[in-house]
């Protein structure tokens, strides 16, 4: 049974009612246009980088100027200009950094407060919601709140960049140490260029006093965002780390190539969620986010790395959260819900190599496609001849919402130990004419059914969120679904 | 005063006449059943009241307290009072059974001017309503009608009904799929919510359900047209002699 007409033709224009698209003007202080060891020079000088760090990028692009970029993900688009790019830009005010958010380019304030974001009120709030926000506004983090209280607790949440000064060490180690600066053609690109991220460090035993949240945003025009994400927790130490983003309307392509590394040691925990809302392109797919990001952690005995991923932006999304099970009795997890509208095409999800004995994994993917999108959930679980008693469990479930999109679900499993235990399930199905005319019939409008059921689709990941993110998320599933009422 | 008009309806699914003219006049406060064999209409009838798409109306009218009831939006109709209970409650995995009614409950609330409740106010409401119709707590804890037997199914549509105070309930026959026992439970619930504010339309097939459910007139239906209009005793009449005699001697 066909679902209501107008649906199809309205689901096709949400986009058009992107909530995010608004520009801020703030003068930028940019490297020259185009990719070389000059421009990694100047990005490593603005950032006033140690040697080791300089060599390390360079070795990096030298390698990636002898890879291709991969062509093995079921996305299409056409050729990226890696000449055409900015690689570096910074709020002018960079050189005297506001000591407090007074001092913050209004701009920039009022950025926020359409994003829904006041750092005002969220820092007021802080004692109230332990929120903590290194806010990173392009490439430089402008605002670093809450660090006091962290502080107190030995938490290290910082910039990387301020990480490269204050804790070399730290960063020396642990940096390319989970994705190395020749792992593939976007962190090699990313390892390279990368002009900040998050960086974050929690001692022995400690549990994370706040969750620590970021939110990032891309503003200049046709300046790639090139993110890099360092945490470490050290021995039986817990974190639940947050990651949002939106991103302004525009006309160009935006490449973003994120990495993000996670080193859980001995008996720590990672909890890493993420909503991700970029630009999404037009009706037809122009002018989004090219999203290729690079997300891994590695987990040494009884660790356990929880990525827990909402997807509903990009025009393109190239994401496989992973987790390398190296120590004995780790855990690993994957809860994804991933939105396609339009013409959007996501391949996503996840990796999960099982190396110590009696690791377990569990991955939990749903997908809701619309209009002419693209959606593959791609998943490998791997276990190696060392895993004894390695246990994994796959959930991939897909929620069509009209006909004219695609899913390819393609799990690979790979099991080279015979005491291994590995189940996987998967489903596909249409949104039921049942299920919308039964809440139009108790007074519940078809927008809103339509977020209700979806919602209730993906409960089993939403409910995996932090409390405050689970109900941001649930708004953006509508937000995404948004204008599906003629 | 009238609370449902209905003239010369004609409706069909995928390019079929189901209803060939239906004539019918429902009162405020008055309980009429429809009856009639498998293929009559009968669940066309509803879905079409209802505003179901792919339910199209090709002649007739519905007028509904004096307003046109099929220029309305399936919503609006459910917002202005009028409720399906369904034959076959749907399963929504993964909503809570108490959202889904909050939900439900500040949508019509909303439509009709009426303040939004909060969680704490609507957990108030619920839970009085849960103590009249004799529902365990548990249930709304639940995914809507996810894994719920035909009793707890029928339950739930009984106190959706509870919630919204339709002022047209039209029963889908409520009574398929229920043992005797959870037919008592359900007519009792259904009963309780009787008022001189409230008419129903009791679709079923056997008279079974109108012992528990009694209506102040019974129709049949046959081939899409009310064949036979009586009061209850026409319900035994059906009982005793079969849909056969009764169509036959109409035609």
């Amino acid at each position: 049974m066909a679902i209501a007409q107008e649906t199809i033709e309205s689901v096709g224009q949400a986009t058009d009612k992107y909530k995010y698209g608004f520009i801020t003007e703030i003068e930028m202080d940019r490297a020259p246009k185009g990719l070389s060891e000059d421009t990694i020079r100047f990005i490593s000088a603005k950032k006033e980088e140690p040697e080791w760090l300089l060599e390390w990028r360079l070795k990096a692009y030298r390698h990636w100027l002898t890879m291709k970029e991969p062509t093995w993900a079921r996305v299409g688009y056409p050729p990226i200009d890696y000449q055409d790019s900015y690689y570096y830009s910074a709020p002018k005010s960079d050189a005297d950094r506001p000591k407090s958010l007074d001092e913050i380019d209004p701009k920039l304030l009022e950025t926020y407060e359409k994003l829904g974001i006041p750092l005002k009120e969220q820092e007021v709030l802080a004692g109230v919601r332990n929120v903590a926000i290194d806010a990173v506004f392009d490439s430089v983090s402008v605002a670093t709140t809450f660090k006091d209280r962290l502080e107190k607790d030995g938490v290290i949440f910082c910039s990387i960049s301020e990480a490269v000064k204050k804790h070399p060490e730290l960063v020396k180690k642990y940096i390319g140490s989970v994705v190395p600066y020749s792992d593939n053609f976007f962190a090699t690109l990313n390892s390279a260029v990368f002009t900040d991220g998050s960086f974050c460090y929690i001692p022995k035993g400690v549990r994370c006093p706040m969750e620590l949240s970021t939110y990032f945003r891309i503003n200049a025009s046709e300046t790639g965002q090139f993110e890099r994400t360092l945490i470490i927790a050290d021995e039986g130490s817990y974190v639940s780390y947050l990651e949002g983003c939106t991103a302004p309307q525009r006309d160009e392509n935006q490449l973003h190539a994120a990495v993000v590394e996670l080193v859980a040691l001995d008996d720590a925990e990672i909890k890493y969620s993420t909503v991700q809302n970029w630009y999404p392109g037009d009706e037809e797919g122009v002018g989004g986010i090219y999203n290729f990001v690079t997300k891994r952690g590695v987990c040494e005995k009884r660790a356990k790395i929880s990525w827990t991923q909402v997807e509903t932006g990009s025009a393109i999304t190239w994401k496989y959260p992973s987790c390398i099970l190296k120590g004995d009795d780790s855990v690993g997890e994957f809860f994804s819900i991933a939105i396609t509208n339009n013409r959007q095409q996501a391949d996503t999800g996840t990796k999960m190599l099982h190396i110590g004995k009696n690791t377990r994994s569990r991955i939990i993917a749903k997908g809701i496609s619309a209009g002419k999108s693209q959606s593959t959930y791609r998943g490998q679980v791997r276990i190696n001849a060392m895993a004894e008693g390695a246990n994994n469990y796959t959930k991939c479930d897909n929620l069509l919402i009209v006909d004219q999109c695609r899913v390819h679900p393609l799990p690979y499993i790979e099991s080279k130990n015979r005491s291994a235990r590995v189940e996987h399930e998967a489903t596909t199905s249409k949104i039921s004419d049942d299920q919308l005319f039964y809440c139009l019939q108790r007074g519940i409008p078809q927008e809103d059914a339509l977020t209700l059921i979806v919602n209730g689709f993906c409960r089993e990941v939403l409910q995996e969120l932090p409390m405050e993110f689970a109900v941001e998320a649930q708004k953006l599933v509508g937000i995404s679904l948004e204008g599906s009422v003629g | 005063m009238s609370i449902l008009s209905i003239k010369n309806l004609h409706a069909e699914v995928d390019g079929k006449e189901i209803l060939k003219g239906i004539d019918l006049e429902i009162g405020a406060g008055e309980i009429h059943a429809i009856m009639g064999p498998n293929g009559s209409g009968k669940s066309t009838l509803s879905y079409t009241l209802a505003g179901r798409e792919g339910y199209k109306v090709t002649k007739g009218e519905v007028r509904y307290q004096g307003k046109d009831l099929l220029e309305m939006l399936p919503e609006e109709r459910a917002q202005a009072g009028v409720f399906l209970a369904f034959q076959y409650p749907v399963e929504i995995p993964g909503v809570p059974t108490v959202t889904f009614l909050k939900q439900a409950m500040n949508s019509v609330r909303k439509a009709r001017g009426e303040k939004q409740l909060d969680a704490f106010e609507f957990k108030k409401l619920m839970d009085a309503r849960l103590k009249e119709l004799n529902i365990v707590n548990d249930m709304v804890r639940r995914a809507l009608n996810t894994g719920f037997s035909g009793g707890e199914k029928k339950r739930m549509e009984v106190l959706q009904m509870a919630l919204l105070e339709p002022t047209l309930a039209i029963l889908d026959e409520t009574d398929s799929g229920l043992d005797i026992d959870a037919l008592k439970t359900v007519a009792d619930g259904v009963n309780a919510l009787r008022g001189a504010d409230r008419s129903m339309l009791v679709i079923t097939h056997y008279q079974r359900l109108l012992d528990y459910i009694v209506p102040d007139h019974v129709h049949v239906l046959f081939e899409g047209r009310i064949v036979r209009s009586g009061d209850k005793s026409l319900a035994l009449e059906l009982e005793e002699k079969g849909y056969t005699d009764i169509t036959g001697a109409a035609a």
